[in-house]
């Protein structure tokens, strides 16, 4: 069952539609509600290796709808802690829960000034009625 | 953009029902409802109804049109009789392939073809600049809706016999008139029903209503290529011979049609390069234009619902054109394996 609209207030988001959970200097990070439904029934995750580094506004990964590929944008630089197996296995938990279990990457951040620079809720909302 | 985008006449329909429009050969078409997998499952399960109006027809009529037929289409036309269809292939010179279409037989001298959306305007023009004294080619697209409905359940839904494939006789779904005709783009049993284009919305609505899920050209993508049937301007096209292409089963070779003194010496020499089907053994979803190490690329690529997997059709060297060779498909800069397998590469379980 896709899920239904939603933008999380306690989530940071990037405007190439990926989303941030600050804990600590660690973060998690996924892609949004707009993004999954935008690109359909998702069939494949190509997920960034374990110890990587990643880097804020750059592509780490791809995900594929049966009829488009997409690239995923860091929305922080960082390390690659861990990946989200539920995700490249049934590409589709990204779809039911974008924000809990569809999650797609866990990162140590190498710098955690750039949470600054993304936007809270509301702005990222106002950004996604403009689309 | 969508402004100079001509619609079918069940364009409102498909706003109404939701769906995602894109442009398509021109039209402004549904790409999906629901979603391509639902709606892919819906056809192989039970039933689902597409707006193929998109695609053209052309009358082609008059006393010498049988033999004009023959010399322009690879298949045998003489086989055809009345009521009956076939899928053929119109050629060119260099035996590579302007269209394939299907050819209906209405009568002595009576002939429709169905052909593709995108290639409407240039199989109309091939064949009137070559139409003989006495026969006449009209484009009368405009003048009609199609629409396929397919699936295991679609003749129980709709209410209609069994009748062999690739036949064809007028009659009457819930009071509107129509043609239909055994044939279909899904492997499944399923009939496509021609009416005329202010009866498409009431023939749309009566077929809904006795259950037929409505499907986009996504679903229409991913089950045609479950099946291995070609998509002109993907697998097939002018510069593709037709047996290269796997077609040699549409092209009677004792006849006389354009390009068939290179197709015979094709067939005689073999081909250089072969359409094959291919499944992939690593998670990755091909796609159109991405390389085939050792020469050639694909040139269509999905994720099939029904095998969880990508799947795709490329030209590969005769060298691993057979069944269990193995391909390494360059997809976006990384290398994944695929394995070449017989037609089609989803088959019911029965």
């Amino acid at each position: 069952m896709p899920a239904a609209e939603s933008y999380p207030d306690e989530l940071k988001y990037h405007p190439e539609h990926d989303w941030a959970r600050i804990d600590g200097g660690d973060a998690t990070l996924g892609v949004t509600w707009f993004a999954q439904d935008a690109l359909g029934e998702l069939v494949h995750y190509e997920a960034p290796a374990v110890g990587s580094t990643v880097t804020k506004d750059e592509s780490y990964g791809e995900v594929e709808s049966v009829k488009a590929v997409s690239d995923i944008v860091a929305p922080l630089s960082g390390e690659v802690l861990e990946l989200n197996q539920k995700a490249v296995d049934e590409p589709e938990t990204v779809n039911d829960d974008p924000y809990g279990d569809g999650w797609l990457i866990r990162i140590r951040m190498s710098d955690p000034g750039e949470v600054d620079l993304l936007m809270d809720a509301a702005a990222y909302r106002a950004h996604v009625a403009d689309q | 953009m969508e402004a100079t985008l001509h619609r079918t006449p069940l364009y409102a329909r498909h706003v109404g029902l939701g769906a995602r429009i894109v442009p398509f050969a021109g039209f402004a078409m549904p790409v999906q409802y629901e979603g391509v997998i639902p709606e892919h499952r819906a056809v192989r399960s039970d039933c689902g109804v597409f707006d193929v109006s998109h695609m053209g027809e052309l009358h082609v009529d008059g006393p010498t049109t049988q033999g004009f037929l023959q010399a322009m289409l690879s298949n045998d036309v003489d086989r055809v009789g009345d009521g009956e269809a076939q899928y053929t292939l119109l050629t060119n010179e260099h035996g590579g392939i302007v269209d394939d279409l299907i050819v209906y037989r209405l009568a002595h001298g009576q002939f429709v073809l169905v052909v593709n959306a995108s290639n409407r305007e240039v199989v109309y023009g091939w064949l009137k600049d070559r139409e003989p004294r006495g026969t006449e080619v009209r484009d009368a697209s405009d003048a009609y809706g199609l629409l396929a409905v397919q699936g295991p359940r679609s003749l129980e839904r709709l209410g209609l016999f069994e009748a062999p494939a690739f036949t064809h006789a007028m009659g009457e779904l819930d009071g509107i008139e129509v043609m239909i005709c055994r044939t279909g783009y899904t492997g499944e049993k399923g009939v496509e029903l021609c009416c005329a284009a202010d009866d498409a919305p009431g023939l749309w609505d009566a077929v809904v209503a006795r259950g037929a899920v409505p499907c986009g050209l996504g679903a229409r993508d991913t089950l045609r290529l479950e099946v291995c049937y070609p998509l002109h301007g993907n697998d097939i096209g002018p510069d593709r011979d037709a047996i290269s292409a796997g077609l040699g089963w549409a092209c009677a070779l004792e006849t006389e049609f354009t390009g068939v003194e290179v197709l015979r010496r094709v067939r005689t020499d073999g081909p250089a390069r072969k359409l094959v089907p291919f499944v992939m053994e690593e998670r990755a979803v091909p796609r159109q234009g991405m390389p085939i190490a050792g020469g050639g690329e694909v040139t269509s690529g999905t994720h099939s619902p029904m095998l969880d997997r990508g799947i795709g059709m490329g030209y590969v060297p005769t060298t691993t054109a057979s069944p269990d060779s193995e391909l390494v498909i360059d997809v976006r800069g990384k290398p994944k394996r695929a394995r070449v397998v017989r037609k089609p590469i989803y088959r019911k379980e029965t």
